[in-house]
């Protein structure tokens, strides 16, 4: 059987139907659509449920779906070490996209310790905040940057501390 | 301070409880900042530390110095002017990269499987090639950071006849630009497979020489034995692949795991740290699987070769080319592909969109990021000599760190 079917399965007896909002079998790699709300305690229970053990987390991605459609997607990639398989499970956020009002998911920091990077460069780069980081700073721009530059309307200062970088 | 507590801006909470324990620092402690210009950081890398004496009581990296936005090109630009910007990541392991990005597209349009054999075999041998370059620029400045200078001599010597030969290949010294989506820039220049023969002849009687200077040398291993011991489920835990989860006694390496390219083909083995000198996941357990690393890509790099001059001879009508699209069309989806880089896991997640060959969203997932995370885990109570120990044996690129 597929893990994500079995992944599925699990999830549904453990949390009921509200947790799992869809499965996107569509591409190459099938993804588990979950609701943001319960995401730290399906982490957790895939990382320590035996059959599934999702103890490596590869990625986590953010995502900009768009102007128009005002939603963004956090994409995490995991992976077994001992069962050797992997799994993605997607959360997508409904956002204005106003810089005062972030897309807030909760974090995962506390189910695998590398979230904590990870979830720093989205919260970086692409303005997502994980509610209950230990230390959600800004990674990879300077502290005081303005703005989150993956997000597709993002527009470029015209200066920065008084040098012009346009 | 003039900032009170109610101005804080919105979503900078963590920036001010930052600033408030740099300030809250005691009389005892004091701040030191490392780099990030100092050659011990291997690049610009900013390390804050908060000492008591000469003990490290705790450590803040800053990253974000050689922050060259990848991920904002990759989504301005077809797939196949990307690949050089992949080249620019990991810059000591420029194939590496870009063959694990070409194997990303490759697989989404489905072309993965009717790569020709020659090709794929080329590819993996420069991936090898590249692989060596890579560890021995690793093994030679970690006896740097050390206080051992001439093996960084000695390493450098020896990198410097895979530079000329991929050159030769490529065009290029270190980011080449060689492997496309499809296939190749160009085959192998006539008598590149006899050169690297030769090299490789050259090259296996020089780390036993390498191993006597440094590996079993005493000063070294009192340096690095049982210093920054790095357990299983920590290194899993913060993400840390390649040689640094090794070297904890995890047996997990993507070419096997994934089994992708021609490496089920290939007979290696795949090294572990066994805590020879001191304990499992020491900084010498590192070094000591590198240098294994080594002694096993120089295998593939034989078998290869063997191949290359053999069945897969090059011959007259031989394009590299042929499977090259002109143009990447592709249906709207997502995909995230992984490889084993000289440092560990690289991967990248690509979110496609329908009738343009731009991507919508390239993530780069690079492994030096995740193996540096682990450092403040590592560097709680160890001496400010250890740290520049236990950070030369997680073998950064700041070109990866910072994407």
């Amino acid at each position: 059987m597929e893990i994500i079917t079995r992944v599925q399965e699990l999830l549904v007896a453990a949390f009921g139907n509200q947790a799992i909002v869809a499965i996107e079998e569509s591409g190459l790699q099938a993804a588990l659509v979950v609701a943001s709300e319960a995401l730290p305690e399906v982490c957790l229970y895939l990382r320590d449920h035996e059959e599934t053990y999702f103890d490596f987390l590869s990625c986590i991605s953010a995502v900009d779906n768009g102007v128009e459609s005002g939603s963004f997607t956090v994409v995490y990639h995991l992976a077994s070490i001992p069962h050797q398989h992997q799994l993605t499970l997607k959360t997508t956020i409904e956002n204005d996209r106003t810089l005062d009002n972030l897309p807030v998911v909760p974090t995962v920091s506390g189910v695998w310790r590398t979230a904590d990077w990870h979830e720093r460069e989205a919260f970086d780069l692409m303005g997502i905040y994980f509610d209950g980081h230990p230390d959600l700073r800004r990674i990879l721009l300077p502290d005081d940057w303005e703005g989150y530059p993956l997000r597709k309307d993002y527009e470029e200062a015209e200066a920065y501390h008084g040098i012009p970088i346009k | 301070m003039a900032f009170q507590l109610n101005d804080t801006p919105p979503y900078q909470e963590a920036l001010r409880a930052y600033e408030a324990r740099l300030a809250a620092v005691g009389a005892e402690e004091m701040v030191i900042n490392m780099g990030p210009q100092h050659p011990s950081t291997h690049g610009v890398l900013r390390l804050q530390l908060i000492t008591d004496g000469e003990l490290v009581k705790e450590v803040i990296p800053h990253v974000g110095y050689l922050h060259r936005c990848f991920e904002k090109h990759a989504e301005s630009m077809n797939y196949g002017k990307t690949i050089p910007f992949t080249d620019r990541l990991d810059y000591l392991a420029s194939m590496n990269n870009s063959h694990a990005f070409v194997m990303g597209v490759e697989r989404m349009l489905g072309i993965d499987r009717k790569i020709p054999k020659r090709i794929e075999y080329i590819r993996v041998l420069v991936c090898e090639l590249n692989r060596i370059a890579s560890h021995l620029i690793a093994i030679g400045t970690y006896g740097i950071d050390i206080g051992a200078f001439t093996p960084f001599m000695w390493c450098f010597r020896d990198r410097e006849h895979i530079m000329n030969m991929l050159e030769w290949a490529s065009g290029s010294r270190m980011l080449y630009n060689y492997i496309w989506v499809g296939g190749l820039f160009y085959d192998l220049p006539v008598g590149f497979e006899a050169r690297c023969s030769e090299f490789v002849r050259y090259f296996k009687p020089k780390l036993p020489e390498l191993d006597e200077l440094l590996t079993d040398n005493q000063i070294f291993i009192s340096r690095t034995a049982n210093i920054g011991i790095l357990p299983a489920d920590v290194a899993i835990n913060y993400g840390c692949s390649g040689p640094m989860l090794r070297a904890s006694g995890v047996k997990w390496d993507l070419r096997r795991v994934d089994e992708y390219s021609v490496y089920p083909e290939l007979e290696f083995d795949i090294p572990v740290g066994k805590g020879e000198m001191g304990s499992k996941g020491d900084c010498w357990d590192r070094f000591k699987v590198r240098i294994d690393e080594v002694k096993e890509s120089v295998r593939i790099i034989e078998q290869c070769l063997e191949r290359l001059e053999g069945p897969l001879k090059r011959t007259a009508d031989f394009d590299p080319r042929a499977l090259v699209p002109k143009k990447v069309n592709l249906k709207a989806q997502d995909y995230y592909v992984r490889a084993e880089n000289p440092k560990g896991e690289l991967g990248f997640y690509f979110v496609t969109q329908e009738k343009t060959d731009i991507p919508k969203r390239v993530k780069a997932r690079g492994p030096s990021f995740h193996n540096l995370s682990v450092l403040p885990e590592l560097a709680k109570g160890v001496l400010i000599a250890d740290l520049i120990a236990i950070l030369g044996s997680i073998d950064i690129v700041l070109g990866e760190v910072d994407r």
